[in-house]
């Protein structure tokens, strides 16, 4: 029964698709491809400009060095890439298995939501960063502390627009399924949690962003393997062009991680304006 | 299979409106200063079954809460509200209720927003698919069942709306100023849709307006409120014969002497100033 209205928002979003497709032919050319020119635009400059200076390969390597050292280090890379997605997954996956229910006490029960609320806005205005060296002396130098720190840093977005999700909800639709007998189960199934959709994937999204961030700087404190401790190591071999390689990486994977989220969205969710 | 359907359906449809009976009711809300407002004084009113009932007043006279009372959807303060003897103290299943806005699911098509009481009451959906779309082409929206309702415009919607309260069968229907967000033209057509099918199925229904007009069209009987406290100044009876079409009865004297009639209380009152 929980699972209907997924499914069905799932068929939804086929026509999604189908209207985007349309709506992106009709785009001029430009247009369409504008993000992608821009950056190749950016990137053509910078290979010129690196020689042109005359800055050595120690402080700002070209694209081109870049890309190349990624083809030949790929396995190097790709190794530590395993260790930052690992955590960076755990630590979402976290926030979301604790962030997702702590908004639905906030949301459900007053005297929680009085208690629970300021002491979160307030351990939000913690930086996080700074929480790094304690978490390393109490979880050690493995990957405990790299997860608790993506939680850390991830999780409050998703408790945000969660709740802020489930309370925007139009209380005429409440009165609608109540006047039709439903209890409050149904009412969160068929109504709240649909309509909550859009918004909580909004903080699904920036929470993974911010789960890369707080995976590599925990890697950054201490660690033996990571992307982050990578970079380090580059760092202090003034091998600047293993360092940008290595950033590289971690924002494709940043991108990537967005990118599945997304998909998990369209899959779930039905925006309100899709047809439109 | 189909056959049978179609049999229980039509028994479904011979089958009268509620009884409704309402006794010294009485609904109080409590302000943020604390003080008492009283929304609904003493109001004793019985429906008859298979009447369509039309309460007309200004804003705030209460009749939204007397809806909301009726839809079990609020507590009453004092007094009792029954449905074929039954007493109301939460959402009946019998009753049915069309708001003001459409309260359409966006991630739903069509025909699922239409199901969804029927999912709600978990009856078998499968049998009333065939129910829905002989709705849908009652309101004149064949084929738009598996359209979302962002595809529809506002009075497309107010319509599929009403096909999600008659699918519940109401023996009770309640409108809350269903038409009141609509253009004149398709507010017009609303109605003669509206006619058409409470003539087919003759519930009881109450439904709530500030239009004079239309409440004068539509009923057997307008009940006419004033605010503070909200009260029944006026009990009409519309005898007019049924169905009623739109020119002929916009000409016929009866109904301007009924308007008239209505028109003179909230003149009375204050509501209305004739300059």
């Amino acid at each position: 029964m929980a699972s209907t209205d997924v499914v069905r928002a799932g068929r939804a979003t086929g026509n999604q698709g189908k209207v985007m497709a349309k709506k992106k032919s009709r785009e001029p050319w430009l247009e369409r491809y504008s993000a992608l020119l821009l950056t190749a635009a950016v990137i053509v400059a910078w290979q010129i400009f690196v020689p042109l200076a005359g800055l050595s390969k120690f402080v700002l390597p070209t694209p081109l060095e870049i890309a190349g050292r990624m083809v030949t280090e790929w396995r190097l890379l790709l190794q530590n890439s395993y260790v930052t997605l690992f955590e960076v997954v755990s630590g979402f996956v976290v926030s979301v298995l604790i962030g997702v229910p702590l908004a639905l006490s906030i949301f459900y029960s007053r005297p929680f939501e009085r208690a629970i609320y300021p002491i979160l806005v307030a351990f939000q205005t913690i930086p996080k960063v700074a929480l790094a060296p304690l978490l390393v002396l109490y979880l050690g130098y493995g990957w405990a502390p790299k997860i608790t720190l993506a939680f850390l840093i991830s999780f409050f977005p998703i408790v945000i627009s969660t709740v802020v999700g489930l309370q925007s909800l139009d209380k005429n639709l409440v009165s609608l399924v109540r006047s039709m007998g439903a209890n409050e189960w149904q009412t969160f199934f068929k109504v709240r949690l649909p309509a909550a959709l859009p918004s909580i994937f909004g903080g699904f999204k920036v929470a993974i962003s911010l789960a890369v961030i707080g995976a590599v700087i925990g890697e950054y404190v201490a660690a033996e393997r990571g992307l982050g401790y990578l970079q380090l190591q580059a760092n202090s071999l003034f091998d600047t062009t293993l360092n940008f390689a290595t950033v590289v990486t971690i924002s494709i994977m940043g991108v990537l991680l967005y990118f599945v989220v997304d998909f998990v969205e369209r899959k779930v969710a039905y925006k309100r304006d899709a047809a439109k | 299979m189909k056959q049978d359907q179609r049999v229980n359906f039509m028994n479904a449809i011979t089958q009268t409106g509620a009884a409704v009976s309402i006794a010294r009711l009485s609904k109080a809300y409590r302000t943020r200063e604390d003080d008492e407002v009283l929304a609904l004084d003493q109001i004793d009113l019985d429906f008859e079954p298979g009447s369509f009932v039309a309460v007309v007043g200004p804003s705030g006279c209460g009749k939204s809460t007397l809806l909301s009372l009726l839809a079990g959807l609020i507590g009453v303060t004092e007094g009792t509200i029954s449905i074929d003897g039954e007493a109301i103290s939460k959402p009946h299943p019998k009753i049915g209720v069309v708001f003001q806005s459409d309260l359409l699911l966006y991630w739903r098509t069509v025909l699922d927003n239409i199901l969804l009481p029927i999912e709600i009451k978990k009856l078998d959906v499968s049998r009333y698919r065939l129910r829905a779309e002989e709705l849908l082409t009652q309101v004149g929206l064949d084929g738009f069942g598996n359209k979302y309702p962002s595809e529809l415009s506002g009075g497309m919607r107010q319509r599929v709306a009403i096909c999600r309260a008659f699918i519940q069968e109401p023996g009770l229907l309640l409108m809350d100023e269903p038409f009141g967000a609509l253009d004149a033209l398709t507010r017009e057509q609303m109605i003669m849709d509206l006619q058409s099918m409470w003539l087919r199925v003759r519930n009881t229904v109450l439904f709530i307006t500030h239009g004079i007009d239309e409440a004068v069209f539509l009923a057997d009987r307008v009940l006419v409120m004033s605010p503070r406290p909200g009260r029944i100044d006026l009990d009409l009876k519309i005898e007019m014969p049924r169905p009623r079409q739109w020119n002929s009865a916009h000409e016929d004297k009866a109904y301007h002497g009924y308007v008239r009639q209505i028109r003179d209380i909230f003149e009375a009152k204050g509501i209305l100033v004739a300059h």
